[in-house]
């Protein structure tokens, strides 16, 4: 023991002494594209940090403004990130803590789409409400710097940052609207339990680092394929609390229980945005920790991940049957969407990984977008979300109600819609592994499903008006950024839905590196 | 194959013009709205004409067929092609649209909405009959749900929203393991590598047998729901009592043969084996079906649920034909597809009429209508006729087509079938009775007047659709007949050399003696071809036989109705009116 120990010091002073002499420092590699989306909507934030402390200004359409363009800039560095991938599968930078592949610059781009469709639907929102704060844009800048450093993130340990990171913004943006007592509830109960499965997660990474010396995920991968762990229940348990960890954030079953009441109090733009982005950011860290790290023991997660994916897509779509509340309601088919998703995980092959991401895609606009029009709909405190207020909505809002309706088809999956086709190609790639009780399990929940969505376009075509106080529509106001963001969300919804091509192009490339 | 032209999409896309163009019509013009949704589904209904004239007879298979890749990755493409089945379901929707908008008129709420769902469903279901690829049938089965659902939904009656809910949720149930088998089919065909789509690699693939039990069962429970045959059927009442006229119109029509058609295309070519397993199930599922809507029919007093169990029991009547797998049966099962549609929706419309007039549907309320409505009460009696399968109209050949097919092989269960001809012959003459005949002595009743000008240009055309194909049924069975031949002998070769091992009886023609018949040539698939186009030809397998009169005469009609026909086997050479033929040659 002490010789081993002289001898390593001995080698250490050597090494020290040698170095000068004979061979430049090879620092780690920094490779800055890889992380220039990342830096800009940090930038971008605190330059509006920066602004506030010069000189606030009354109006936030200068902060909003600034901040869209950080997220525009974010999204042609992603863009430029993918074209410069062209030649290699991947590139690990910053001593492999972060991972430039095409999977992460794909997810980098949906991002920070996502957040440039959820600020300018923020826009307007945020003068209705009266809660025009500049800080609203520099959390949900650095919310999804958190979402692009934790899909491109190569080290558990990353994987946890951007994982705080997102977190800690959501917390703050979901409880935004501090007057209203739903909002408080919502944030204190999303910071307890979101911190509770962090610290999960983070035990998880811990075991996992126990059991295989590292926190780099292709060397874990490496481990596990070189070595024949004798005992391999730390492992194990490090897998099982890493996926319990990212299940909360995806609001997979049982882990769901915040998501309703938080998307009930949050404001809805946030909510969409959360919807999607943090969905995205946990199913990025998911692909990586399953299908790199934890590759060896696919026959271990596959019936946890089966399992969680079928009490899913079930809970979801049957609790959204008795929900009243509109963001409740869409809160469950959120997370009932997560279980198809998963569909796409479990299958392990390039179909299931391209249908998930195709999914993740689809879903991103469809979620934003129903969730804008609930959250156009409303009155000033979020009122009116209740599921009768939309009682002949198309009456009142022809537009909105018929975007509405579009966005409720597509999510429950009828052809022509981006919706169908994300659930067919998840539904292929299981039927590539042969996961047919599976996909039989996915068609019954979606039918299911289609009776929540069936039961709104009753309430806003089909009965009679009946007089509320907290009617939505009547004279609501689209202003330019909502109607811009639910305009992209319908195209690419329809688009993706009727040539759905160019876009599984692109996810099949994206899911190479698995 | 005339491959150039691409009629087909053509067919498809006119009716989403028409929509389309019908969008920009400004709320106040509806008139105009509907004069466009006539003039566009008359268009549509003129190139279905022309699809259905130029179609080539005797000749299993595709035609007019087109291919544009569309997911290659997937092995999808745009794929149309019609055979001798579809393309009369082609037709019977193209025939039923223009008159449903000229039907439900332009004074009812938001009438411009109702006709772009009318389009929006004419172009679904006219894409589900020309689809020859998998997936794009899927596509547009499911698109058809949601016009069918806001028809029913917004312009139907007191609890129509139930309906409409009940209509999706129960059809979308279907659909899911229709998704689930169709993505097993594709699989299966791509053999490991990009799966497939088209429906003519399919036929290549060979299933295993384990393969062909889900896959059929998973294709049967879908179609089981949509056709509706019996333990599936309960959707079916509450929705025809709710929808409009034009919605019950169209689901008896057209989306009930859905499910038929869905049978004859996917569940027996593809599986036969398994198909040939379930044959006792469906059969027997079927002659319940023809005996319970039938007695539960006689029951109802709201004359739509009333129509909607007769429906039923004529489904029963199809699937006992389509199992019964014999080309005699599929022949009068697809023959009365069409009939059955042309029927139904005939007298879903003239109830509507009476129904507009009066805003009720219950029996009771009518009474003597014949004194004050003689021309209503006369197209109803011939309708009536028709559906009670009277000889010299056109259910007539459908049933006794299905009866005979059925009975060369499943003697008793044709047996049984055929108590629902009486029955259904009681319930509707008892129906017409209460409706037309005794006094009229409400004083409601006494009011109203004869059929409008616009409502004799819609129900002419089904009286005299309904007159034709009982008069001239050759072209429409000459046309059939391949494909039907094409479906047994499908299932032929694929139970060869297996347990399941099927052979259709020699002997099925109601038209044949079958004395003669011992000394015809084996006949296989490919030789079975009745009526050869024009007439020109002597029928196929004739020659071989002992001499018998020639039957094929010009036009491709019998001289001789009811002569035997040595040697062909198949029905496609009836009489101009088979009527009397049971009568001569049995």
């Amino acid at each position: 023991m002490i010789s081993n120990l002289a001898q390593s010091a001995l080698t250490l002073v050597r090494a020290v002494s040698d170095i000068p002499a004979q061979q430049p420092i090879k620092a780690p590699p920094a490779d800055f594209y890889a992380i220039a989306p990342e830096i800009i909507l940090c930038a971008t934030g605190l330059l509006i940090l920066f602004m506030i402390a010069v000189k606030r200004f009354k109006s936030t359409i200068v902060y909003a403004s600034v901040a869209i363009a950080g997220a525009l800039a974010s999204l042609g560095a992603g863009v430029f990130l993918w074209f410069d991938l062209s030649g290699d599968r991947y590139r690990y930078s910053f001593g492999g803590m972060i991972a430039a592949d095409r999977f992460s610059a794909f997810l980098i781009v949906l991002t920070a789409v996502a957040l440039v469709m959820a600020l300018l639907l923020s826009v307007g929102y945020l003068q209705r409400e009266s809660l025009n704060k500049a800080e609203y844009y520099i959390l949900m800048l650095f919310c999804a710097a958190g979402i692009q450093l934790m899909v491109s993130a190569n080290n558990l340990i990353m994987v946890f940052l951007g994982l705080e990171l997102l977190s800690i913004c959501l917390y703050v943006l979901v409880a935004f609207d501090r007057d209203r007592p739903t909002a408080q509830e919502a944030g204190m109960k999303y910071l307890l339990l979101g911190a509770y499965s962090s610290a999960i997660f983070a035990f998880g990474i811990a075991l996992t680092y126990g059991g295989t010396g590292t926190m780099n995920i292709p060397a874990i991968a490496q481990y596990f394929s070189s070595n024949l762990l004798a005992n391999q229940g730390v492992v194990l348990l490090g897998l099982a609390f890493m996926v319990i960890g990212l299940a909360f954030k995806m609001a997979a079953v049982p882990f769901h229980m915040w998501t309703p009441d938080v998307y009930e109090g949050a404001p809805s733009p946030v909510v969409g945005f959360m919807a999607s982005g943090a969905k995205v950011a946990a199913f990025a860290a998911l692909f990586r920790v399953v299908l790199i790290a934890f590759e060896a023991y696919r026959l271990d997660w596959q019936p946890l991940l089966w399992g969680i994916a079928v009490l899913t897509m079930l809970v979801g779509s049957i609790m959204a049957l008795v929900q009243t509340n509109m963001k409740r309601m869409l809160a469950y088919s959120s997370i009932a969407n997560a279980g198809f998703i998963l569909i796409g995980v479990i299958a392990a092959n390039p179909k299931g990984v391209q249908g998930a991401l195709f999914y993740l895609v689809a879903y991103t606009f469809m979620v934003l977008g129903s969730f804008a029009v609930v959250g156009l709909a409303a009155k000033r405190g979020e009122r009116g979300s209740e599921l009768k207020d939309y009682r002949n909505f198309y009456q009142d809002e022809p537009i909105l109600a018929l975007i509405l309706t579009f966005f409720l088809f597509a999510m429950a999956g009828i052809p022509g819609t981006s919706g169908f086709m994300a659930k067919f190609l998840v539904f292929s790639g299981a039927a590539a592994s042969n996961q047919w009780v599976l996909i039989v399990i996915g068609t019954v929940a979606s039918v299911v499903a289609l009776y929540i969505y069936v039961r709104l376009v009753v309430n806003m075509y089909m009965l009679d008006s009946v007089d509320l106080i907290d009617k939505p529509g009547g004279n609501v106001r689209v202003n330019f950024g909502s109607g811009l963001a639910l305009g992209i969300a319908v195209a690419l919804t329809l688009f993706f839905g009727i040539y759905p091509e160019p876009l599984m192009n692109i996810a099949n490339h994206a899911g190479i590196i698995f | 194959m005339k491959g150039s032209f691409p009629l087909l999409s053509l067919l498809l896309f006119m009716p989403v013009i028409g929509a389309v163009v019908i969008g920009f019509v400004p709320r106040a013009r509806q008139n105009v709205a509907q004069i466009l949704g006539v003039v566009f589904s008359g268009i549509t209904f003129a190139l279905a004409i022309w699809l259905v004239i130029g179609f080539k007879t005797g000749v299993p298979g595709l035609q007019w067929t087109e291919s544009v890749k569309w997911i290659p990755s997937f092995g999808i493409s745009y794929r149309l092609g019609v055979d001798g089945i579809s393309v009369f379901m082609v037709v019977l929707t193209a025939f039923m649209f223009p008159l449903a908008i000229i039907g439900s008129g332009s004074s009812i709420h938001r009438a411009k909405h109702l006709i772009i769902f009318k389009l929006w469903l004419e172009a679904a279901l006219i894409g589900v009959f020309i689809s020859a690829d998998l997936f794009l049938f899927f596509v547009f089965w499911e698109m058809m749900l949601v016009p069918m659902y806001f028809i029913i939904g917004r312009w139907g009656r007191e609890r129509r929203v139930y309906a409409a809910v009940k209509f999706i949720l129960y059809t979308a149930f279907g659909s899911a393991f229709l998704l689930a088998a169709l993505i097993a089919v594709a699989f299966i065909s791509g053999h490991g590598g990009t799966p497939t789509f088209a429906f003519a690699d399919h036929l290549k693939t060979s299933f295993t047998l384990t393969q062909q039990r889900w896959l059929f069962w998973g294709f049967m429970i879908s179609f089981m729901v949509k056709a509706p045959v019996v333990p599936f059927h309960t959707w079916l009442p509450d929705v025809h009592a709710q929808a409009p006229t034009a919605g019950s119109g169209f689901l008896a029509g057209v989306l009930l043969k859905l499910g038929t058609y869905g049978m004859l295309r996917f569940c027996l070519p593809l599986f036969p084996r398994a198909a040939v397993e379930a044959v006792p199930i469906l059969l027997t599922l079927g002659v319940i079906g023809i005996i319970y809507g039938a007695f539960v029919a006689l029951g109802q007093r709201d004359v739509k649920r009333l129509i909607a169990y007769t429906s039923i029991s004529h489904i029963g009547f199809i699937v006992l034909g389509i199992f019964a797998i014999t080309t005699t049966g599929i022949v009068g099962g697809v023959a009365q597809m069409v009939n059955h549609g042309l029927i139904t929706s005939a007298l879903f419309f003239l109830i509507g009429m009476f129904g507009d007039r009066r805003h009720t549907y219950d029996l009771n309320e009518w009474g003597g209508l014949k004194k004050n409505m003689p021309i209503f009460a006369g197209i109803f009696l011939l309708v009536t006729f028709a559906a009670a399968g009277l000889p010299g109209l056109n259910s007539f050949v459908g049933e006794v087509l299905t009866l005979f097919g059925t009975f060369a092989v499943h003697r008793w269960w044709a047996v049984v079938g055929a108590v629902g001809i009486v029955l259904g012959a009681i319930y509707l003459f008892y129906v017409y009775g209460k409706l037309f005949w005794g006094p009229l002595d409400n004083p409601k009743n006494k009011v109203l007047k004869d059929l409008s000008p616009r409502e004799l240009v819609v129900i002419v055309p089904f009286v005299v659709a309904i007159l034709f194909l009982d008069l001239y049924p050759a072209p429409m069975l000459e046309r059939i007949t391949p494909s039907a031949e094409f479906v047994v002998d499908r299932v032929e070769k694929g139970t060869k050399g297996t347990k399941q091992e099927y052979v259709e009886p020699k002997v099925t023609s109601p038209l044949k003696n079958p004395a003669l018949q011992k000394a015809g040539p084996k006949h296989d698939g490919n030789a079975k071809t009745g009526t050869s186009p024009g007439g020109q030809q002597p029928a196929p397998g004739g020659p071989a036989g002992p001499a018998g009169p020639a039957t094929t005469g010009p036009g491709g009609s019998p001289a001789v109705p009811g002569a035997p026909a040595p040697g062909v086997v198949t029905p496609a050479v009836p009489a101009p009116n088979p009527a009397p033929a049971p009568g001569g040659g049995g």
